[in-house]
Parts: structure tokens; sequence; C-alpha cells
């Protein structure tokens, strides 16, 4: 068992890091200081194809598997966890759906758009009042003539505002279950511009803060018939089926920001001079390092083999919710640890650990929480 | 119309240089990458093919392991590549690296040769011009500016203070400089490609028609490197902090003058 990387994906990683070390590091702190969304990071991901890395070439993609865009996602978070969500969101939650359950005619018009970053894919199940709850969703569409008309709202939606295309969920039907009656839910494709779908606030937020991420509302949007994703009523699985692919993004982003922490901390200890010494002279320095390295290590494992469960089993959910737990905690441990060891500079807005320990936060947090993990986790085993 | 972009790996400045004890450069051991200018060449056959259409395909030598670079290369946008190696073949100076290339390139079909100026590991800028001499076609180096005009090709070829247009009929060979462009990215799916789909063909001593013995490897070079070694750290240089300002330029001028320098 080999767990070196073959020369193709050598190669793809070796881009990823060039290109987020020269086009995307540098206004990463900016990013995070002024909130705003970096359009011309994803203007420049568009042009290197990194918005349709799994999509097939023959609707516009770049045809490659998901370990390589795990590697995107990774590389791109190791320097900016914002440009990390945006281009995982996209991915994952919009672009894939699509590719599942899109009929030819769907996927040809729209993934060659968001393959080429023309424009970009967000997704939509999280309500005020569901979260963890996904069955607590309110928003519902109802089928009227050749349409169908959505009434309701999503909040904290990845990519709000800025993408064009989203996939959503809502109830469509209610029928009479065992213990009394369940909702039926669908997904659909919902263009932004459509009359009646609108957007909220936006959320100031504790980290990723380049993210754009907004409420949307829909009153009255009227949708045509042909924009259902899937089959009716299957909307719930296949939202939990996207949020299995998802969580490997997402863990992807919380292994970049473990990495890029240690990557910053290692470069620090060994110029920070305390006691007439390097701090890297230090034992507990040189310990606390090697604790964050070997978690990042068993992080990169669990999420690359959950990539590779992806391009090769149909279910990847336990996978996916292994990786994802534990390249989170990982995340949030490591990138603590990196602003300890850099004391009262780790602290400084100045240095790049105090914003990865803000933006790791949230990867124990989206996209399921570390709970719904360990009850998918467990779920399996006692079954 | 056929272009070919000769391309070398050459060692990363950002990691260490070996010797091998003949004073020759210990390329296995070294981290390597694609040589700039040959990148910016390979950039503007990119911008030729991408504008007019045409088939670029990317030659190097080297050590098996210089395969890499031509993958790379491919995963910019090359439609194929070309790996002369052979053991008979190291340790070539500029004059038998020039004739083996030349001879690989008699093998295939051509209209433009673009070339790096130099590259960063010899810096001689011999190899391009000399490729032309071999195969008797014009060269125009330190190309700043590439256009296409029909049968003929108009570069604009940098100078210290000015630049010459200069205008050549094809076939042609042009160097280009790191400042030709900003070279592309790889994409994803180009990488795929390199490696899936695109093809290397590896040629080996035998394969290269018109080429003699005696201009080949270590043999045939007539350049013998007497000795090489890392850089040598200069000493402190002078300190003088007691003069005023009008001193000190006086001071500054007494010792360029005494150098020569102006």
């Amino acid at each position: 068992m080999d767990f070196s990387l073959d020369k193709k994906h050598a190669l793809a990683q070796q881009l990823f890091k060039e290109f987020a070390e020269k086009e995307v590091k540098p206004n990463a702190q900016e990013t995070d200081e002024t909130e705003v969304f970096p359009r011309a990071n994803v203007e420049k991901m568009a042009k290197a194809g990194f918005f349709g890395i799994t999509v097939p070439k023959e609707y516009g993609g770049q045809g490659c598997d998901p370990l390589t865009y795990v590697m995107a996602v990774e590389e791109m978070s190791k320097v900016c966890g914002t440009t990390g969500v945006i281009l995982s969101a996209h991915s994952s939650l919009c672009v894939d759906p699509i590719l599942f359950w899109g009929t030819e005619e769907q996927k040809k018009k729209y993934l060659p758009d968001l393959a080429s970053g023309k424009k970009l894919g967000a997704f939509g199940l999280t309500e005020p009042g569901a979260g963890t709850d996904a069955q607590g969703c309110q928003t519902k569409a109802v089928e009227d003539g050749d349409s169908w008309v959505l009434n309701g709202s999503k909040c904290f939606i990845t990519n709000g505002k800025e993408a064009e295309i989203y996939c959503i969920i809502a109830i469509t039907d209610i029928v009479e279950g065992k213990r009394g009656p369940q909702k039926k839910f669908s997904m659909f494709i919902v263009e932004k511009g459509t009359p009646g779908f609108t957007f909220g606030t936006k959320e100031k937020k504790m980290g990723i803060r380049g993210s754009s991420t907004y409420e949307l509302i829909f009153q009255d949007c009227r949708i045509p018939k042909e924009n259902m994703l899937g089959a009716r009523g299957k909307g719930f699985n296949q939202a939990m089926h996207t949020l299995d692919g998802g969580r490997i993004g997402i863990a992807a982003q919380a292994l970049g920001l473990g990495e890029g922490a240690i990557d910053c901390c290692v470069n620090f200890v060994k110029e920070r001079k305390q006691f007439g010494k390097s701090i890297s002279a230090f034992q507990n320095t040189q310990f606390q390092l090697a604790d964050m390295a070997t978690r990042m290590e068993a992080a990169k494992h669990l999420v690359y083999a959950a990539a590779y469960a992806k391009s090769t089993k149909p279910v990847y959910s336990v996978e996916a919710a292994k990786a994802k737990l534990f390249a989170a905690e990982a995340a949030m441990d490591v990138t603590t640890k990196a602003v300890q060891l850099m004391g009262g500079y780790g602290y400084m807005r100045d240095y790049d650990v105090e914003r990865m320990m803000r933006d790791a936060k949230i990867t124990e947090i989206y996209e399921g929480t570390s709970e719904v993990q360990r009850m998918v986790i467990s779920g399996a085993l006692l079954k | 119309m056929n272009i070919i972009v000769c391309i070398k790996q050459v060692p990363d400045t950002a990691g260490g240089v070996v010797f091998n004890p003949d004073g020759t450069l210990n390329r296995g051991a070294m981290l390597t990458i694609m040589n700039p200018d040959d990148k910016a060449g390979l950039e503007a056959a990119l911008r030729l093919k991408d504008q007019y259409g045409a088939h670029v395909t990317v030659v190097t030598m080297g050590l098996p392991k210089a395969e890499d670079v031509l993958r790379e290369a491919m995963a910019m946008g090359a439609d194929e590549g070309v790996l002369i190696t052979d053991r008979v073949l190291g340790g070539a100076d500029t004059w038998a690296t020039s004739s083996t290339i030349a001879a690989g390139i008699r093998n295939l079909d051509y209209d433009l040769i673009i070339t790096g100026r130099q590259a960063i590991d010899g810096d001689t800028a011999q190899v391009g011009p000399q490729i032309a001499e071999h195969l008797d076609i014009p060269v125009i180096s330190y190309a700043e500016e590439i256009k296409l005009d029909g049968d003929y090709i108009i570069v604009k070829r940098q100078y210290e203070d000015r630049y010459h247009e200069v205008k050549a009929k094809l076939p042609c060979l042009i160097t280009a400089l790191a400042e030709l462009n900003e070279p592309r990215y790889m994409t994803p799916g180009g990488i795929f490609d390199a490696y899936d789909e695109k093809k290397v063909t590896v040629w080996g001593r035998a394969d290269l028609k018109d080429l003699d013995d005696a201009n080949i490897g270590l043999n045939g070079s007539p350049t013998k490197i007497a000795k090489a070694s890392d850089k040598v750290r200069k000493g402190a240089g002078e300190k003088k902090a007691d003069l005023d300002p009008q001193g000190a330029c006086d001071y500054i001028m007494g010792k360029l003058t005494e150098k020569h320098v102006i």
C-alpha cells in the first residue's frame, strides 16, 4: 500500500500550492480585515479552471477526481480560509447535486458556466428554525400550472448574493406516515434574479469573514417546473448525500487551516528569541509542534481517504463524517496551539495564526457539527 | 503551424546546489523547475497557438526525470513532448548540447523554434543560437514581443536602451526573455491530460541522425570545467561613521575613482 501521491496528483498539488502562495496569500489578511468578498481570487481561480475540477470535460470541466478537488481546497485554505470555503461550497454543494441528479438538459444548461467559474453556486438547506434538525425546514414549494412557487427563507448561506445558481431544499408534500404527517422535500435549482428571490442581511462572522453569508428570502418565487433537481420527495436524502460530499470539502478546509498554522508557527519559533535562544530550542515548543504535525498528518490521511472513497463508493457518509470530525477538531486544536506558541504576537492581527484560529472554529460547526458527525459515525456502528 | 519549444529542467534556486566531483552539476540530487526564460518561450508558443492555431512540441535533453518538466509543459497546453536521454550524452557543454538537440529537431517538422535566452544554471545563452546554426536557419535572440505576419515572424529584440524590430522568414529560431510574458498556470485538467492522454517520445543516441560521436557528451565538449564552487561570502564592508554628509560624498567618490568605477 503506497501512501505517496502519484505524479499526476503531486503536480496538481504543486500547481495549487504555487497559485495559493502567489495569488491568494497576499490579500488574505485584507480580505479578513475588510470582510469584502475576494472577487479577484474568484476570477483568478475561474481562469485556472478550479471551479470545475470534478466536472467532466463534456460539460466544460476539468475531468479530475475528488482527491484533486480536495487538494485545491486544502492549499487555498492553507493561506486563506475564506477562499477555501468559496471553492468548497460552490463545488460540493451546487455543482455536485447537479452532476448527481441533474437531467441531461439541466447539466448542459448549468454546468458549463459553473465549471468555468462564470457563475458561482450555492446551496440552501439551513433555516432559522432548522439547523442540525434539518427536518424542521419550513420553506415550501407549491405546484402551480407549469411552475413551482417557493415561499420561505434560508439562512447562513455561503456564497449568498455572490452566487448565480442556488440548489434549494423545500417541502413539496405532506404524507401520512406511521407517526403522523411527514414532510417530503424536493431540491430545486433557483437562479439569481428570479422575481420573488431576494437577499436578507449579510451575516457578521467570527471567521471566514470575506465569505459572503446571507439570508435568502423567497416570496411567491415562481420557478419553472423543469428546475426540480432529482425526484419529487427525494430532496432530504439528496441533501444528506450532498452534505456527505460537502463535509469532505470542509474537512479539506480544516486540514489546510491546521497545516497553514503550522507553517507560520515553524517560521516564527525559529526566529523568536527568549532567554538568549530561539524558542524552537525549547522542548515545549518542539513537543507541541510534534503533536500538531502528527494530528494534521492523521487528518490528511482521513481526508484523502474520504476523497478516495467518494471516487470509488456510492455511499461514503461515514468516511466523510470521520474526516470532517477529526480534521475540524484537529484544526481548532492546532491553530489554538499555534497562537499559544507565538504568544502575544500570535494574538495580534498582524500574524496569520489568529485569523486561522477564528476561521478554524466554523469547521466544527457548518455542514454538520462535530456532534452530528459523531451521530453519523456511531449510527453506522450501532445499526 | 508546428512550433518546437526547447525547455530545460534546472535546479530550483530555492534548493541547494550539488556538484559532481568533476565540477558538473549533480542534477539528480537537486530540486528542479522549468527554466524561467524557457517557460516564457513556451507561453509565447501557446499564445501563438491560441491566436493562430498550432501544434506545440516541447523538447528537452536530460536525465530520465526530465520527463517531469515535459509533463508540466503539456499541462500548460503543449501537445506533445520529446525527451532526449542517453548516458553517452551526459556531461555535455553548449556545443555538444546544441549538436544533440539540433539532431533531435531534424526528426521533427517545424516552422518556428523557440528557446529561452539562457538557463539559470549555466547562464551561457549559447544553446539557442547554436541550434539555429546547426539547422542553418535565422535566429532572433532576446525577444520581448512576437508577432506572426504570414510566413514571417516579427520580433521586438531587446537592447540595453532600445529595441530592434526584426523580421525573419519562417522557419526561424527565437530566444525568449522571461520578461516576454507572464506564463499561464497549468490547469488541473491539463495535468490529467498530460499524464493520461498526451505522449512523451523518448529518443536515445541511436534515434539521432546526422550526429557525429565527436560532438556529443562530455568527450564531445570543448569546454572543460576547471573548478566549480558555491558562491563565496564576501568580506565585511568598510564602515566610516565619523564623516559629515559632504565628507561622506567625497570619500565615496574618491573610492569609486580609485577603483576606476567612474
